[in-house]
């Protein structure tokens, strides 16, 4: 199962007959395994990693540091929920260190940005202070490097 | 000057490689997919180009001692040891090498007499029985059977074995085959080579990339066989490190000195950069080593599964990374049958024949290639069988 789940994890689009022969097993025996998996909820998505500077859109990615005062019973689960649940929210960790939960939004302007920010934010109960970066430029994101140089340099035929 | 009429007569003896008429051809043409490469298609790992990078910087851009570095030295033996339980000495039983094709020359150099012979199994690598010949040897050839998985046999080498066999040169996990060897027959191997007192040259430059639960035995590692062995090895398959030329042979100290005196006047030391990488790659390579073998194992058993489906009757080859598939019943010979099919459908791979005699009827395909390459060639040579053999 680890190596089916690796293998989707670096390309979902590949077909089960490739993955079948790849793991040595039969296409419905593959087949079975992804349902389960996906019923289980160990599978969440199959997202498309893609360079939307490179379609042509300036998006604008903030991370933001916020921190909460934790509630009784739910701790910060609930601050939490509230939080992810706007569909600006791409990412959203709660963090050790020096502030609480870490939240990453993505909007087409700074202004989208700093609007949700203060007005959707800020203002949620119990949030006691945020600051926020901009991402100036993406090298490496979900372990692929943005702009990779290398290739395959090798001689056609070598013994 | 007429050119041709000085050039040596060993050098005239050895023919060219059967590999680069494929070149020359696959060169000139576009959109080909390769399965003719003999080298990962990863790069070195980057902490290893790091560790490298580094080193020029802190200015290692000397010559080294004639044997490698000392540090080098003691993580190649404090390898083997870990993996084989073999104790080597650092100071007096390792030297580091331009890659095994050097220690492979060097060694037949220090051990050959003229008319010496040498046993050697094929198919095999494309360099073998050159070394030998350029060395002054004759070479040996003892044939290698399908039906056997190519593995070779002590019964028979005894059937090749005379008075003037000097060395038995064995290679594996095997290039081109694939194919591995078990425990077993390799004791009966170290008793043959007791019995008609040879030594034993042993490549095992695959011996990391090795799949289905298959262990490798260090032919080193056998009863009473560490003092008869010459032990070649490198870093080119293991880290991708082809390009960096660097490799090492172990053995007894009287032959280790014998080779490093042809090595300090030809060579005089591995490049410093080279070495430097290396003791990167024995020190924290390892991760990086396992995670490539798991992909290619995985390819492995893809590129296997597609060519018995498209007909092409090949072993489970369970070492290196090449498949050894029989193309016996298409009714061309191996030559034929790779040029035909590079013009026709743009694949290039290598005629089994380029490694001996045997492998006549045969190709081999490496699958050190990224899997979408591996499955679109599958597809280009059912094609090819299709409109071009089986019509």
């Amino acid at each position: 199962m680890r190596e089916l789940l690796e293998l989707l994890e670096h390309d979902a689009r590949r077909p089960v007959n490739e993955l079948a022969a790849m793991l040595h097993r039969s296409e419905y025996e593959v087949e079975q395994q992804i349902k389960q998996l996906e019923k289980d909820n160990v599978i969440l998505n199959y997202n498309t990693l893609i360079n939307w500077e490179k379609f042509g859109d300036d998006m604008v990615t903030s991370i933001i540091e916020v921190n909460v005062t934790p509630q009784r019973e739910v701790g910060f689960d609930a601050i939490a929920e509230r939080i992810y649940r706007f569909d600006e929210v791409r990412s959203l960790y709660l963090m050790s260190g020096s502030f609480d939960l870490l939240v990453i939004i993505e909007g087409k302007s700074l202004k989208d940005i700093s609007n949700f920010v203060s007005t959707r934010l800020a203002t949620i109960e119990g949030i006691t202070s945020t600051r926020s970066h901009f991402m100036l430029k993406p090298y490496k994101k979900d372990g692929s490097i943005i702009d990779d140089q290398e290739c395959d340099r090798r001689l056609v035929v070598t013994p | 000057m007429n050119w041709k009429n000085r050039i040596s007569p060993a050098v005239n003896a050895i023919a060219p490689s059967g590999i680069r008429k494929f070149f020359d051809i696959a060169a000139e043409m576009e959109d080909v997919i390769s399965l003719g490469v003999g080298e990962p298609d990863f790069v070195t790992p980057w902490s290893i180009r790091e560790s490298c990078v580094y080193g020029l910087e802190q200015g290692y851009t000397s010559y080294t001692s004639n044997r490698g570095l000392l540090e080098l030295r003691q993580e190649i033996t404090s390898l083997i040891e870990r993996e084989h339980q073999i104790t080597y000495d650092p100071k007096k039983e390792v030297l580091v090498t331009v890659g095994v094709s050097e220690a492979l020359d060097i060694a037949m150099r220090a051990v050959l007499a003229p008319g010496d012979e040498v046993l050697i199994p094929e198919p095999c690598y494309v360099s073998y029985k050159a070394c030998v010949t350029l060395a002054g040897g004759k070479v040996i050839s003892v044939p290698t059977k399908i039906e056997n998985e190519f593995r070779i046999t002590a019964e028979e080498l005894t059937d090749y074995v005379t008075p003037k066999t000097k060395v038995l040169l064995i290679g594996y996990p095997n290039n081109p085959t694939g194919a591995v060897m078990d425990y077993e027959t390799l004791e009966k191997i170290a008793n043959f080579a007791e019995k008609h007192d040879l030594i034993v040259i042993s490549d095992e430059i695959y011996c990391n990339l090795i799949y289905a639960n298959t262990k490798h035995t260090c032919f080193a590692s056998l009863d009473k066989m560490k003092d008869r062995t010459i032990l070649l090895n490198g870093f080119s398959k293991a880290y991708a490190m082809t390009g960096w030329r660097i490799g090492y042979a172990l053995a007894n100290p009287v032959i280790i000195s014998a080779m490093t005196k042809i090595h300090q006047y030809t060579i005089l030391c591995a490049p410093i950069t080279a070495q430097i990488a290396a003791i990167e790659a024995l020190k924290h390579g390892e991760k990086y080593m396992k995670k490539m073998v798991s992909e290619y194992d995985k390819r492995r058993l893809l590129i296997l599964d597609g060519m018995r489906k498209i007909g092409l009757e090949c072993f489970e080859p369970k070492g290196a990374f090449y498949i050894f598939p029989c193309i016996k019943n298409t009714g061309l010979t191996s030559e034929e049958f790779a040029e035909n099919l590079l013009r026709a459908e743009r694949v290039a791979l290598v005629p089994g024949n380029a490694f001996g005699d045997c492998g006549e009827g045969f190709i081999r395909c490496s699958y050190a290639t990224s899997v979408p390459k591996i499955s679109e060639a599958l597809v280009r040579i059912e094609n090819f069988l299709k409109n071009h053999v089986y019509r």
